[in-house]
């Protein structure tokens, strides 16, 4: 197989639309992005030979919502004390993190070529200290929520606007940590914080549910004192409008249930808990770049289904 | 660098004792009072931290997490990220072990500006036993990158390690004794970071102490002189970064080093100076701790239990000069 290299990374920079573009041309804007960096991160995984390629393209499009249309943080206020935070704490999706960090502008496209070589700063797991626009070392499960919650206890010290944002598995929330700071979260009526759920219903090797069910996990983060809100997490519309919404409900945190696939939308990937970690060998790579090319020109309501996905070694 | 004791004439066993949290909680409202980003972090410890008067002082804060240290530990650096300097309190057992993750990833690997501080840490707890002890907490974050770690002896040190702290940017994690101590230093006494003290002059051995067992240290030289025999008493405040130069001269310079801590015999300040020594002037070192769960006992009475009683401290030093 071809070794990661520059012609690898190709990508667009995207950019932000101006604040007044209409909420369509925000959408079809966030919808390019997440196709652009779904079709880079994939070429990262296929020539890098690793990454966790499902659970990058449940989150893709979240990931592109935010930094496509919500965030108020660019390449330039990076560092500005008073930007919004978006925090991920699923950091085993560096990949993704990076490729959106790149098609918006954070570091260069053509530093992606170095994803997990020797020495990069593209770690398997992203580092704030290297990577421009990284909020927090994440990796292991369960810390971004508390860091998040950290965060916008600060906002509410300084009186800001600025809003926070984090990211986690669906499977992760089996963590207490982040049960921890959901209380925490309530306690301080931090309304600002928005806590995204990629509800994937799957883990490593099974389902949410076969393994330490999550459900009903609406009941549990409103008895915890979130404001609950569920979206197709694949669907950029309604992202947008629930992300830019904060707060959703005045004194209380928002807690976004995502409903995901795994590799969506890919028809081999997606939904399969065997694609957690597997890396698409040069024909699969193909494939998806014409169904993703596909979806382009002709646009189709992706639905995702709240079922339990079958279970499927296929391919292991 | 020699500093002598505040107090001239009489011995160190004499002196008046005093709690170090008080210097702790004086200092952090003083800081608080200057600095608007200075907060507290608390998993429900307000009053074991004796953090009541900074609560009434700066009720928005202090950030109570409740009963939760890794949300605590995670808090504070989300804390630091929007630009705050959190002093995290909280009994050191549960901070450094409930937490140590959080410690080691948002703080550490992610160079927060937090200060973890160690309240009630070594056998403070006594009679509550083991797992209410902290002797494990300094050889466990030794083992982590990017970590400052002081376990200050007097109130005077724990002030100043404090102050340091809060004005220079980065991880620290600072020791804050309630067992009673003597007070070591003068009120000009400057912390520096990695930098031991030579707070007893002495040619014929070395006890190399901190905390609260290096006033039990001094009292050790005192009873050696009585014999005749010079010690060498060095504070290592610093237990990361160590003075590598004072315990390699003191290895050249001395019969051998005793090391004297309230904390494990692995991986301590103990293990700290085998490890230099061995590498740069290997000598004779005799590592004193705590080696074991202890048994039902006060602090004092178990630091006496384990070799560090003002006596037994210099039996261990007499050894050395044979």
């Amino acid at each position: 197989m071809t070794a990661l290299a520059p012609e690898h990374a190709t990508m667009p920079v995207l950019g932000r639309l101006s604040p007044h573009a209409s909420r369509a041309e925000q959408i079809a804007h966030i919808a390019e992005a997440a196709r652009q960096i779904r079709i880079q991160d994939l070429k990262l995984v296929h020539y890098a030979g690793a990454g966790h390629v499902g659970g990058d393209f449940s989150a893709i499009d979240i990931l592109a919502t935010l930094y496509g249309a919500v965030l108020n943080v660019t390449p330039d206020t990076a560092d500005d004390p008073d930007r919004d935070r978006f925090i991920l704490s699923k950091g085993h999706i560096a990949g993704a993190l990076y490729t959106t960090l790149a098609a918006f502008g954070f570091l260069p496209v053509e530093e992606l070529a170095t994803f997990l070589k020797p020495l990069s700063r593209l770690n398997g797991h992203p580092n704030r200290s290297k990577v421009p626009g990284v909020e927090a070392n994440t990796g292991p499960l369960g810390h971004g929520l508390p860091i998040a919650v950290g965060h916008a206890i600060s906002a509410k010290l300084d009186v800001s606007r600025r809003r926070t944002y984090v990211l986690t598995g669906d499977g992760e929330l089996q963590e207490g940590s982040n049960w921890e700071a959901m209380m925490a979260a309530s306690q301080y009526e931090l309304d600002r914080l928005t806590v995204i759920v990629d509800r994937n219903r799957l883990q490593q090797g099974a389902t949410t549910r076969e393994t330490n069910d999550l459900d009903p996990l609406d009941q549990k983060a409103a008895a915890f004192g979130f404001a609950v809100v569920e979206v197709n997490g694949h669907d950029h519309g309604e992202l947008l409008d629930v992300l830019s919404a904060v707060p959703f409900r005045p004194g209380k945190p928002t807690f976004v249930i995502a409903h995901t696939h795994k590799g969506h939308p890919i028809s081999y990937m997606s939904n399969n808990v065997a694609w957690h970690h597997k890396v698409p060998s040069e024909a699969q790579l193909q494939q998806a770049i014409e169904e993703l090319d596909r979806a382009r020109r002709q646009p189709a309501a992706d639905e995702v289904s709240k079922a339990d996905p079958a279970f499927s070694t296929e391919g292991e | 660098m020699t500093t002598t004791a505040p107090t001239s004439g009489g011995s160190i066993v004499d002196q008046p004792r005093y709690d170090c949290r008080n210097a702790y909680v004086d200092t952090l409202a003083d800081l608080a009072q200057t600095d608007h980003r200075i907060v507290g972090v608390v998993n429900d410890s307000v009053g074991s931290s004796k953090l009541d008067a900074f609560k009434k002082a700066f009720p928005d804060r202090l950030i109570n997490v409740g009963i939760a240290e890794q949300d605590m530990v995670g808090v504070a650096a989300g804390l630091a990220n929007g630009g705050r300097i959190p002093f995290v309190s909280a009994a050191s057992c549960f901070l450094t072990a409930r937490a140590l993750e959080q410690i080691k990833a948002d703080v550490a690997y992610s160079n927060r500006n937090v200060k973890l501080c160690g309240m009630s840490p070594g056998m403070a707890y006594g009679e509550l036993g083991p797992t209410h002890h902290s002797i494990e907490d300094i050889a466990w974050l030794r083992a982590i990158d990017n970590m400052i770690i002081v376990v200050p002896a007097d109130p005077i040190e724990t002030a100043a390690a404090m102050r340091w702290a809060a004005a220079t940017e980065g991880p620290t994690f600072i020791r804050v004794s309630r067992m009673s101590v003597p007070a070591i230093y003068g009120d000009d006494y400057e912390f520096v970071p990695g930098r031991a003290i030579t707070v007893r002059d002495g040619d014929d051995v070395t006890i190399i102490s901190n905390g609260t067992v290096l006033w039990r240290s001094l009292a050790a030289a005192e009873q050696l002189a009585t014999d005749g025999i010079n010690a060498r008493v060095i504070s290592m405040p610093t237990v990361k970064p160590l003075d590598v130069g004072a315990v390699v001269a003191a290895a050249r310079e001395t019969k051998g080093l005793v090391t004297a801590e309230e904390a494990t015999t692995a991986g301590g300040l103990g293990g700290a100076v085998a490890e230099t020594v061995v590498q740069h002037h290997p000598t004779r070192v005799r590592i004193l701790g705590v080696p074991e769960f202890a048994p039902t006992g006060s602090a004092s009475f178990l630091l006496d239990r384990y070799g560090m009683s003002p006596q037994g401290i210099a039996d261990a030093a007499r050894d050395l000069t044979r």
